[in-house]
C-alpha cells in the first residue's frame, strides 16, 4: 500500500476581465484583422502596445495601424507542447517584430521543423475565420508573398471591452499520510481522528501538525459518530455544481471524543429547524456505494438525544 | 539600518514528495533544524513569513494549513507572499528594520510536482496577451538564450560549461536531484528539448522546502558564532512583455546590485538561474568577475524547488560566512519569466 492516497483533480474556472481603453483597443483590431501598435515614450513603436511605457511610467496614448508582417527575432522549438498552446503538435513561439513597429511580440508560428525557422525569417498573420478579438485570432506563418486572407469581412460594431480567459490545470493530488488515514478509514466505515503528543487535541480530520504545538499528530483515534452541531448556515444561494436544492444547511458536527469539529450537511429536518446544540448522527451511505470519501457520509441527522449544553461546546466555536 | 543578519537555514530538495501540497510534514524537521542551530524555540521568533502559491497546490489557501507546522495558537505575527521565499525575507529585513521585532523566521515550500510545472507559471504571464497562448516558462528562457546566441554573447559551449561545473559540484550536494558532470562534449551531444536549449540546460522540477532564521544586533550574535551580516538587500522587476525588454541583459538585476551596493570584494555568489544561460546574464548584470565563485552549491539547475530555490541560494551563501569560507558573499533570487524579477542579498562575516 502506498504512503498516500492520490487522486487525479482538475481545478477548472474562467477568468472574465474587462480590458481598458489600450487593450481594448488592441484586441478590437485583432478581432478586425488588424494589428494595432502604440506609441512609447521614446517614440518607438511596441506590440502589442503597454499600457503604460515601461520605462518613462507614462501612459500610452498614441496608437498605429500596422501591416499584419513582420519578421521573427527570436524562436524556440516547443517539442513537447502542452494542453492550451495554439497547436497540440510540435510548433515554434517566436518573437516576432511586425513591420513598422520596434519591439517583439510573443506568438506562434506554424511551420513543420525547427529547420524551417530561423531568425530573420519574414512571416505573416494567418487570420482565423472566426475572431473574438483575442491574442488567438491569429498565428504567424512564413511569408510567402500571399494573402493572409484577413481584410475580409465586415469589422465588428462593438469595441472590444472585457475577455474571458479559461484556465483548467491538471494535478495528481496527494493527500498528507494524516488525511491518507482519515480517507482510508472512511472507507471502513470508521471516522478517525489523531490526537497531539503535547497538548492531547484530537483533531479531526488529522493535520500534518498541531496548529498549538507544530507537532506531527500521531496516535490513532477512533471517533463517536455522534455529536453536536457548534454553528452552521442555510445555504439559499444557487451555484454551479451544487448537488443538493437549496435551502440546505451546512454545520460544523463536534464529534464526541474530538476537539476540532468537522462540516458536513444537516438532512432530514427542516433548514428553520436546526440549531446550535442539537445533537446529530452520521447517516452513511449504501456500502457498495463507498470509496475512500467524506462522501461516504451522505450527511448528518438529528440524534433523538435531548440538545447538549452551550458549556460543552462554547470553547469550539 | 538596523544590523542584520542570517543565522540559521534549513532545506529539503527532493524530485517529488509523496503527500499533501501543504507540506506541514515537510516543515516541520526543517522548523527543527532551525531551532537547534539558533537554540531558539517559537517563543523566540518574533515574525513569521512564508512564500508558496497556490497555483502550484491547486488548492485555495494553502499556505494556511501549511502554518499548522509553526505552531499558530496563540496567534503569532505571520504573513506570506506569492513569491518565493527570498521575497518574504525582504519582508521579514524590513519587519526588523522598523524596529517591531528582532527575530524573523522565513519559509518557502512547493510541490511542483503535482501538476506540469512549465505550464503551471503560464499564470504568472500578463494574463492579455500572454496567458491566452499558454507560453510555457521553457519556451520563454530559450527565447531569451536565442537572443544570446544570435547576439554572438555566448554560444551553446558556454552553456554547456554552466551546466557541466553546475553538475560536478552539485555532487557534493546532498539535497541535489540532478548531479554528475560528464563533458561539455558529452552534453552538446544530447538532443534539442525547446531549440537551442536542452534538457540539462533547464532546472529539474523539484518539490521541496526551506527556512531562514534572521536576527538584529546582540541576538543575531547570541545565535550564531559568526552571523552573516546583511550588509545590502534589494529587488527589481522588468516590465511585463518580453518583447519591451532586451532578454539578453537584466535591468532589473542591475538596479537590484546596485541599490544593494554593488559586489565589490564579493568571493562567492549563489546564483538563482533556472536556465544556463541566465547565469551568464546574472554574472554580467550583478558585474561579478572571474574570480568570484558562482554557486558552489551546483544551483538551481541541480535542484529547482519552487518558492523556496531563491531562499535557498542566500541560505547557501550564509553557510561559506558562517564557515569561515568567505567573508563576503552574495545570495541572488529571481521569478517571473525569463528573469523578470531579482532579489540581491550581500552579506558579510565579520571578525
Ligand atoms: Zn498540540
Amino acid at each position: 500500500m502506498s504512503r498516500t492516497l492520490q487522486a487525479p483533480v482538475t481545478v477548472a474556472f474562467d477568468y472574465t476581465r474587462s480590458t481598458g481603453p489600450v487593450i481594448g483597443r488592441f484586441l478590437t483590431g485583432l478581432r478586425d484583422a488588424t494589428v494595432v501598435g502604440g506609441r512609447l515614450a521614446d517614440g518607438r513603436v511596441a506590440v502589442p502596445p503597454p499600457e503604460y511605457d515601461p520605462v518613462s511610467h507614462q501612459a500610452v496614448t498614441e496608437f498605429v495601424d500596422l501591416p499584419d508582417t513582420g519578421t521573427v527575432t527570436s524562436w524556440t522549438w516547443v517539442s513537447e507542447p502542452v494542453a492550451g498552446q495554439p497547436f497540440d503538435r510540435p510548433f515554434a513561439y517566436a518573437l516576432v517584430t511586425v513591420d513598422g513597429a520596434d519591439t517583439g511580440w510573443l506568438h506562434a508560428v506554424d511551420v513543420a521543423s525547427a529547420a524551417e525557422i530561423e531568425t530573420g525569417m519574414k512571416v505573416r498573420a494567418r487570420w482565423a475565420e472566426q475572431r473574438t478579438g483575442s491574442v488567438n485570432d491569429l498565428v504567424f506563418v512564413p511569408d510567402d508573398g500571399g494573402d493572409s486572407g484577413g481584410a475580409t469581412g465586415e469589422p465588428g460594431n462593438e469595441d472590444v471591452d472585457r475577455i474571458i480567459t479559461p484556465v483548467s490545470l491538471d494535478y495528481s493530488y496527494a493527500a498528507s499520510p494524516e488525511e491518507s488515514a482519515f480517507f482510508r478509514g472512511l472507507a471502513e466505515g470508521r471516522i478517525l481522528g489523531q490526537r497531539c503528543p503535547q497538548c492531547k487535541k484530537v483533531y479531526v480530520p488529522p493535520r500534518g501538525a498541531c496548529p498549538t504545538d507544530g507537532v506531527p499528530t500521531s496516535e490513532e483515534v477512533e471517533l463517536a459518530q455522534v455529536g453536536t452541531v457548534t454553528t452552521f448556515c442555510v445555504v439559499n444561494v444557487p451555484f454551479l455544481g451544487q448537488k443538493i436544492k437549496p435551502p440546505y444547511v451546512s454545520a460544523y458536527v463536534l464529534l464526541d471524543g474530538a476537539d476540532i469539529a468537522l462540516q458536513h450537511l444537516i438532512l432530514d429536518i427542516p433548514a428553520e429547524e436546526v440549531r446550535m446544540g442539537m445533537r446529530v448522527e452520521a447517516v452513511w451511505r449504501p456500502r457498495d456505494e463507498w470509496g475512500t470519501s467524506i462522501e461516504n457520509i451522505s450527511h448528518f441527522a438529528p440524534a433523538d438525544e435531548p440538545d447538549a449544553d452551550f458549556d460543552s461546546y462554547k470553547h469550539h466555536l | 539600518m538596523r544590523e542584520t543578519a542570517v543565522v540559521g537555514f534549513a532545506q529539503r530538495q527532493m524530485k517529488d514528495f509523496d503527500g499533501s501540497p501543504s507540506m506541514a510534514e515537510l516543515l516541520v524537521p526543517i522548523l527543527a533544524e532551525c531551532y537547534e542551530q539558533t537554540g531558539w524555540a517559537k517563543k523566540d521568533i518574533g515574525f513569521w513569513c512564508s512564500g508558496s502559491s497556490d497555483y502550484l497546490a491547486g488548492r485555495s489557501f494553502s499556505f494556511v494549513s501549511a502554518i499548522d507546522a509553526i505552531g499558530v495558537l496563540p496567534p503569532v505575527n505571520e504573513s506570506h507572499v506569492e513569491m518565493d521565499a527570498a521575497w518574504a525575507l525582504y519582508e521579514a529585513w524590513l519587519k526588523i528594520q522598523t524596529g517591531e521585532v528582532d527575530t524573523a523566521l522565513v519559509f518557502g515550500f512547493g510541490k511542483a510536482s503535482a501538476g506540469v510545472l512549465r505550464r503551471t507559471l503560464a499564470l504568472q504571464l500578463d494574463p492579455y496577451t500572454m496567458t491566452p497562448l499558454w507560453p510555457d516558462t521553457v519556451s520563454l528562457a530559450a527565447l531569451q538564450a536565442r537572443a544570446g546566441l544570435d547576439a554572438g554573447l555566448w554560444d551553446e559551449a558556454a552553456l554547456a560549461e554552466v551546466v557541466n561545473r553546475s553538475l560536478t559540484d552539485a555532487e557534493k550536494n546532498e539535497y541535489a536531484v540532478r548531479a554528475g558532470g560528464s563533458s561539455v562534449e558529452e552534453l552538446l551531444a544530447r538532443p534539442m528539448f525547446a531549440d537551442p536549449l536542452r534538457k540539462h540546460d533547464c532546472a529539474p522540477v523539484t518539490d521541496g522546502a526551506a527556512a531562514i532564521v534572521l536576527a538584529a544586533g546582540d541576538r543575531a550574535r547570541e545565535a550564531n558564532q559568526r552571523p552573516a551580516w546583511i550588509s545590502g538587500i534589494a529587488h527589481s522587476s522588468d516590465g511585463l512583455h518580453l518583447g519591451t525588454r532586451d532578454l539578453t541583459s537584466s535591468g532589473s538585476a542591475e538596479r537590484a546590485v546596485a541599490a544593494a551596493g554593488g559586489t565589490a570584494g564579493v568571493q562567492v555568489a549563489e546564483l538563482h538561474a533556472p536556465f544556463s544561460h541566465q547565469e551568464l546574464v546574472l554574472r554580467s548584470a550583478l558585474g561579478l568577475g572571474n574570480d568570484v565563485r558562482i554557486s558552489p552549491s551546483g544551483g538551481a539547475l541541480a535542484a529547482n524547488p519552487m518558492f523556496s530555490a531563491g531562499a535557498i541560494r542566500i541560505g547557501e551563501a550564509a553557510k561559506q560566512i558562517w564557515d569561515g569560507s568567505a567573508d563576503k558573499v552574495l545570495g541572488h533570487a529571481t521569478s517571473g519569466p525569463a528573469l523578470q524579477q531579482n532579489l540581491v542579498c550581500v552579506m558579510e562575516g565579520r571578525n
